[in-house]
């Protein structure tokens, strides 16, 4: 089975260790997208005096999509020939889900996200607003992680109000919403997007949803997913370059080229001055848990740390 | 009657004068509604250019002592300013 997977190579595991996140724009054929909007249903007509919750309870009682047991093997979640299932058959798909969480990961939940356009808000008395920015579930101490895929099966435009990240926050422990208070952060990104775009998310990666300015509902579908085994060289691991000796480092004659250690240690906009250097330490210890590699390290950061000088 | 417009300032490290990273803004006002994700780029370079702007400092995060063996531990932003500008509205 692994030989039809199109696993992921180095440079892009190094992408996803650094920054916690994978996009694949547009990856999902037209048919598929087209079959899993039937089967999630249409919301139901702007009604006056209707709060969202109905709305919103409305359209998951009627959609075709199931509600599935916490902790069954993902290959059992969904139905053969269903939109979801077909999604997740794709090479593409199937090889980075085995890259990133290993071989049969656990179904852990999914969910129908839908974003409602001004005109629900109006006769519901709510207000139109975007969610909190935060970390899913709760405090997570592990070095391991959840996948999340967010499946956007129509085109999202910026006035739809497309899922907010922010690259490279999947490190930090934190308590879901207690960050709310940040609004905005630099670097942040928002989901623009053509009909069958995939977002790969560490499950650190602190995120939202927009406020939608449409006149459309907004869709996507997310799928959470444990790992039931090792996480370690998972991915293509033919593509890792041989050890060598450490680059040179501070001072440099020259730009440096495109490497694993040049993706771990180019910094986001938002890192502080001294926590960005945490941040490093950080990537070279989940490189080390993803290469199953303990002497790992990129630009000396814990080889100068490790030093106890007591030999 | 006055009323409290707050602006909160994150700031890439201690000093009042480093960059801005992250902000948010609270309008007591009712004439602005602020919410998460409606601006990509900072209201100001860095926290003095708020106090530039007429913004008055009233509180900043302490620097506290890294807790043992959870040194390269991160969570939350750490340097955090509040800021204020009452405003006069009608009754």
């Amino acid at each position: 089975m692994t030989r039809s997977l199109s696993l992921l190579g180095a440079l892009d595991m190094a992408r996803f260790a650094a920054r916690g996140f994978l996009r694949m724009d547009a990856v999902v054929p037209a048919e598929i997208n087209a079959q899993f909007l039937e089967e999630a249903g249409t919301p139901p007509e702007v009604a006056a005096g209707r709060r969202l919750l109905g709305t919103y309870a409305e359209l998951l009682a009627r959609s075709g999509i199931a509600e599935t047991p916490a902790g069954i093997p993902l290959s059992r979640a969904y139905p053969q020939g269903g939109a979801v299932a077909r999604m997740l058959e794709l090479p593409v798909v199937a090889g980075a889900i085995r890259s990133l969480v290993g071989d049969d990961p656990t179904f852990d939940h999914h969910f129908l996200h839908v974003t409602f356009p001004p005109a629900y808000h109006e006769a519901g008395g709510g207000e139109n607003v975007s969610q909190h920015t935060h970390q899913d579930s709760t405090i997570d101490p592990r070095r391991a992680f959840d996948l999340q895929i967010m499946y956007y099966p129509h085109d999202v435009t910026r006035e739809m109000g497309g899922t907010r990240f922010v690259p490279g926050t999947h490190l930090r422990k934190v308590s879901e919403v207690a960050l709310g208070r940040y609004q905005n952060i630099r670097g942040q990104q928002h989901m623009v997007c053509k009909a069958g775009t995939l977002l790969f998310l560490h499950s650190g990666v602190w995120h939202g949803g927009g406020v939608n300015l449409s006149d459309r509902t907004r869709t996507m579908f997310k799928i959470r997913m444990n790992p039931t085994g090792s996480q370690a060289r998972k991915f293509d691991v033919s593509t890792l370059p041989p050890k060598g000796d450490q680059r040179p480092i501070f001072l440099l004659k020259s730009l440096p080229r495109e490497s694993v250690e040049q993706i771990l240690m180019t910094p986001e906009p938002w890192f502080e001055q001294d926590t960005g250097r945490l941040e490093f330490v950080n990537r070279v210890k989940f490189w080390r848990y993803l290469t199953d590699d303990p002497t790992y390290d990129a630009d000396y950061w814990l080889t100068r740390l490790e030093n106890l000088a007591s030999a | 009657m006055r009323r409290q417009r707050v602006l909160v300032l994150y700031l890439g490290n201690s000093a009042l004068d480093s960059p801005v990273i992250a902000w948010a803004n609270y309008d007591g006002t009712g004439r602005t509604r602020h919410m998460s994700g409606d601006r990509d780029d900072p209201p100001y370079r860095t926290g003095v250019d708020a106090l530039k702007d007429g913004w008055r400092l009233f509180q900043a995060s302490q620097l506290m002592p890294h807790e043992r063996g959870a040194e390269f531990d991160v969570a939350y932003l750490k340097y955090e300013f509040w800021f204020e500008q009452l405003e006069e509205v009608a009754t």
